[in-house]
């Protein structure tokens, strides 16, 4: 439109709402906390913690991918996978650093994971989350042919990895302590930074003009198409991006666990199910929802693991309970009965402040008919 | 030029929807498009506007084939379109509708475009309703948003699809009179329209569809005199 004024813009955007303010306040002084829950906290504290962020850091990209770009892949594993392989090439055969060969291995990841799109893009649907799975499929037939990792049987990380990586060895000499025990705090470290990292690369994503793109593509893809959005390469952008955030995250959770085989690295139940789980039965769609899904799935494993097999029977009864009659989740219903958004992605349109009287924004006048 | 087709056609198995459809749209013009009910007017759209590859034809903008051009590339190109069946972004705010047609239709970030989606929003009529999820919508608002968020885009070429029906005589006025002004700063516009008095307020041209083919052009009034048209519309003489 010709007539517009640059010196004295009459619309503003607002995202932030004061509950969101309050909550990006309670997030610092949560972060804080936890950065130095290594200080007080024992041992166990710090493995069960390693657990939740990692599993934290695989919820929100199968979410940024499921429940944002609605590309349902049961094959995460695939980059989980290889991810972990990865670390164990860099630090085995290349003596990289792990911290280093983590952001590498994601890095790989993401690329092999640009020409994967190419092949499982040409599914749709079903056909999607299926292709998707044979894919992770052949990378694990793949990596167990590998005999300088171990082949099918797999193999261990080397002390120099591990115990005496730059990382772990600083902080024994920071604190004095045990190599093992240094080693954990170095891990559950590590683990905070992915987790905060994901949250944050997921919510900046969902914030900038792609996140608008990904709701536009997930109402009416064709209309999208019709606006100037390209949806091929925004799914194609989010699942690059899942990949390597899957990479890292499989990196990071094999260099604690110090051993790796196929069979393990590319289980569908543990790096896809699981956070399938999580996802669903936290609230997909939303970034609260992971991190309620995960507190609620680590409650349960740890209730119910000494039953064997029938935790699972339990774990995916109550998935189909939730699915059922709580399609949003926990989050995602709470959210909806009391309009609760920590992250808020919602764009409003306002006057500028300049313009004065508060009543005649349109946003104030329409606030309450989200009907 | 900045629309020409060639020879453009479209089957759906037996029924050809467009059957080698010829003409051309100058830089500037307002062309009306007229035909019953099943003329094959809205499959013209989506063969220009790329949401469908034509069967056999190409579409030339700026003399520039784009026939094998995506939608997504067209709009970028400069072709903006609203669908006769609404198809709102649901769950984003009319706001965000708009918001993502200027970000991508042009290229630019969010905080360049705010303006110039308040704007269209006002010029619209639907600024009250800035921050409703266009789901919630009217069937009246959903197709002012349709308009709305193709201007949103800043097209050169503006495809109309049957925006005027169901509206007062008051705002078809206002829709009459908002069209004009969009045309009068210089945009090129196409629009399909039944409520032929609305039509002929803004076009200075009228093409006549039937059957999928281009059965009359020219002059709107002597197009909608001629036999030809009366015998669509109104059936031979016995």
């Amino acid at each position: 439109m010709a007539m517009t004024n640059a010196a004295a813009p009459r619309f503003a955007i607002r995202t932030r709402t004061p509950v969101s303010t309050i909550a990006a306040v309670c997030c610092v002084v949560l972060v804080v906390v936890l950065a130095a829950l290594p200080f007080f906290a024992g041992r166990s504290v710090m493995q069960n913690m390693f657990f939740i962020l990692t599993m934290l850091s695989l919820a929100q990209f199968w979410n940024l991918l499921a429940g944002y770009s609605g590309l349902i892949s049961v094959g995460q594993q695939a980059f989980v996978g290889l991810g972990a392989y990865l670390l164990f090439a860099w630090t085995i055969l290349g003596g990289v650093d792990p911290v280093l060969a983590i952001v590498l291995s994601g890095a790989i990841a993401a690329l092999v994971a640009l020409p994967t799109s190419f092949l499982v893009f040409r599914l749709k649907g079903a056909y999607f989350a299926v292709g998707t799975w044979v894919v992770a499929e052949v990378f694990r037939l793949i990596l167990a042919q590998v005999k300088i990792l171990g082949g099918g049987t797999g193999t261990a990380l080397p002390k120099e990895a591990t115990n005496d990586a730059a990382f772990v060895q600083w902080i024994v000499q920071m604190t004095g302590e045990r190599a093992a025990v240094a080693r954990d705090k170095a891990d559950y470290w590590l683990a905070l930074i992915l987790a905060i990292g994901a949250i944050g690369l997921v919510y900046g994503l969902l914030r900038s003009r792609r996140g608008l793109a990904l709701a536009a593509i997930r109402d009416n893809e064709a209309a999208s198409g019709s606006v100037g959005v390209d949806a091929t390469r925004m799914k194609r952008l989010v699942y690059v991006v899942s990949a390597f955030g899957a990479g890292m995250t499989g990196a990071l959770i094999y260099l604690a666990k110090a051993r790796i085989s196929p069979d393990a690295a590319f289980s569908l139940i543990d790096w896809t199910a699981f956070v399938f789980f999580i996802v669903i039965i936290g609230g997909i769609a939303t970034i609260e929802g992971p991190i309620v899904g995960v507190l609620i799935f680590w409650l349960i494993q740890n209730e119910l693991s000494s039953f064997g097999s029938v935790y699972l029977m339990l774990l995916g009864a109550l998935a189909i309970i939730v699915m059922l009659f709580f399609p949003k989740g926990v989050w995602g219903t709470l959210a909806e009965r009391f309009d609760l958004h920590l992250f808020p992605i919602r764009r409003s349109l306002e006057f500028a402040s300049a313009a004065g009287d508060p009543k005649s924004s349109p946003a104030v006048e329409e606030e309450i008919s989200h009907d | 030029m900045i629309l020409e087709l060639r020879d453009l056609s479209k089957s759906f198995g037996a029924l050809k929807a467009a059957d080698a459809i010829s003409f051309d749209v100058p830089e500037g013009e307002a062309l009306g498009i007229i035909g019953p009910n099943g003329a094959g007017k809205s499959t013209l759209f989506s063969l220009v506007s790329g949401a469908l590859a034509p069967s056999a034809g190409r579409v030339l903008l700026d003399g520039r084939d784009v026939t094998r051009a995506s939608a997504q590339q067209r709009c970028v190109a400069g072709i903006g379109r609203s669908h006769q069946i609404p198809a709102p972004f649901e769950k984003l705010t009319v706001f965000e509708n708009l918001l993502v047609a200027a970000c991508f239709g042009r290229g630019k970030r969010e905080a360049e475009v705010v303006e110039s989606c308040g704007e269209v929003l006002e010029a619209t009529g639907l600024l009250s309703k800035a921050n409703r999820l266009a789901g919630s919508l009217s069937l009246l608002d959903r197709k002012r948003l349709e308009m709305a968020r193709a201007l949103a885009t800043q097209p050169r070429l503006l495809l109309l699809d049957e925006i005027a029906g169901g509206l007062t005589e008051g705002e078809c006025q206002e829709l009459v009179a908002a069209i004009r002004k969009i045309h009068a700063s210089g945009t090129t516009i196409i629009w399909i329209e039944h409520i032929v008095h609305a039509l002929l307020a803004v076009v200075s041209r009228l093409v006549v569809l039937n059957f999928g083919r281009l059965i009359a052009q020219g002059d709107p009034r002597e197009v909608m005199d001629s036999a030809q048209v009366r015998e669509i519309y109104l059936g031979s003489p016995i």
